[in-house]
């Protein structure tokens, strides 16, 4: 059967129309649920870069009494009038690293909300196939990571996505991103595995079959946190003598 | 002639929902005229999503959601389509389903929708799909239709299943997340390679191998 060019035209154009609908009603219904799933996300992440999260943790509730946001500039000032929830990291990176938001998030004690116990700093890089990000957290002397969150696009399985187990975030912990003099040197995960590096720290085992992993890894730690290194400095400059006597 | 065809059409419409053609429709699939194993169509996905069960069988059931619902719409626009066009009408009706499964798994399963990230989109290109709709809807009613996309879904599930037990059992020791391994005190270092595709490739060929010897089919 042969049909008229104004027969298919018209067919064209409802099936679009009515394709178009169901998917405008389908992504309009559904999108609230969605942004709540990756709020819900992102909250985790920050939060598990400072404790563990077990099944039953109020994640919304720890977030909302212990975490405190906001955003700086490359100079280290506060940003006033954004939310740092609102800036996307992964839109950021893409910019130059003088003219990024730089969200924080400030990790209070559980007993007096004045006490910031850690910082945590939003990372995002690039692995072997696709981006990879996460999060890090400091101590409060901004100096030795606490914790580490690292997620990935496509990083191989069994491989490079071994990132984003607990076995290699927790190799970060203890490590320290200045060296004695005072200069940031950011950690750096070796290539091989199996070596001990418990008295560098600077160096972290790194994932057999993974190298290109673990480098992209070491360069957006590096990256990331150098783009708070005036922020992380003005802070280390309001701490006190004793504290940062025991810094180094 | 008319009164011939119209007849025909009513001794086909009094057969029972579930008659013995029905039915094949539903179990061919599964075994000797399957889609993965048979017809070799879809390897890629299957491939790709079987590190493990539970996002296999998420990546099943959208799959066999997509074939049903397409081969529906296009067994109901059957002999409206212009023929000139078919194709393109089938595929947008086949993406408009995929997105709709995207859209539900990262409302209501986020952590299963960003392990399968791509592989749902992926489903639009996946070959079973045009297939069946090339091959059965646009020449078959809805009901027969509907079956032959749950039959080819399913079809294609069930390998998706079994190669990603096998995957996960040997690669991370585990099945559903769950370490049996460990749970029963045998010692064991996950298999490296059950975690790439070529893992999948492998007990792919084993159960093809399995499944021709049981059914005596030999490649003509």
């Amino acid at each position: 059967m042969k049909q008229s060019n104004a027969y298919i035209l018209a067919y064209t154009v409802a099936v679009t129309f009515f394709c178009a609908l169901l998917l405008s009603a389908v992504t309009l219904g559904l999108k609230e649920r969605q942004l709540e799933n990756i709020e819900f996300e992102r909250k985790s992440s920050i939060l598990s870069t400072v404790m563990e999260l077990k099944d039953d943790t109020d994640v919304k509730e720890v977030y909302a009494k212990r975490v405190r946001g906001y955003v700086v500039n490359y100079e280290g000032k506060v940003i006033e009038g954004v939310a740092p929830e609102k800036v996307d990291v992964a839109k950021e990176y893409k910019k130059s690293p003088e003219s990024r938001y730089l969200p924080i998030y400030e990790i209070v004690s559980e007993s007096d909300p004045n006490e910031v116990e850690y910082y945590v700093f939003p990372l995002y890089g690039y692995g072997l196939w696709d981006n990879i990000w996460g999060y890090v957290s400091l101590k409060a002397d901004l100096n030795t990571i606490y914790g580490t969150n690292f997620a990935h696009k496509s990083e191989t399985p069994g491989l490079g996505a071994r990132i984003a187990t607990e076995e290699i975030q927790k190799r970060f912990s203890g490590k320290k991103i200045f060296n004695q003099q005072g200069e940031f040197v950011s950690v750096e995960m070796q290539k091989g595995e199996g070596m001990d590096y418990s008295n560098d720290p600077h160096k972290v085992d790194g994932m057999s079959g993974a190298t290109i992993t673990g480098r992209g890894l070491n360069q957006m730690l590096k990256e990331y946190l150098g783009c708070y290194i005036n922020f992380i400095k003005s802070k280390q400059n309001n701490l006190s003598f004793i504290e940062r006597v025991a810094l180094y | 002639m008319s009164t011939q065809t119209a007849e025909v059409v009513k001794t086909e419409k009094s057969e029972p929902l579930f008659s013995k053609k029905n039915k094949k429709l539903l179990t061919d699939p599964l075994d000797s005229n399957n889609p993965i194993t048979v017809q070799v169509l879809g390897i890629c996905s299957a491939l790709a999503v079987t590190v493990q069960v539970k996002p296999a069988i998420f990546m099943a059931l959208g799959v066999t959601f997509v074939t049903t619902f397409s081969n529906l719409f296009i067994s109901l626009l059957r002999n409206t389509i212009p023929s000139r066009i078919r194709i393109i009408v089938q595929l947008s009706i086949v993406a408009t389903w995929v997105i709709v499964v995207d859209q539900f798994l990262k409302a209501f399963a986020y952590d299963v929708s960003k392990q399968l990230s791509v592989f749902v989109g992926l489903i639009i290109t996946n070959c079973i799909i045009m297939g069946r709709l090339e091959a059965f809807a646009m020449g078959n009613k809805p009901f027969p239709s509907i079956l032959d996309g749950i039959g080819n879904g399913l079809g294609y599930g069930i390998i998706l299943v079994v190669v990603s037990v096998v995957r996960e059992l040997f690669g991370s020791g585990s099945i559903l997340g769950f370490k049996l391994f460990e749970a029963t005190g045998i010692p064991f270092q996950g298999n490296g390679l059950m975690m790439l595709p070529a893992g999948a490739c492998i007990v792919l060929g084993i159960y093809i191998w399995i499944q021709r010897s049981i059914n005596g089919y030999a490649e003509e």
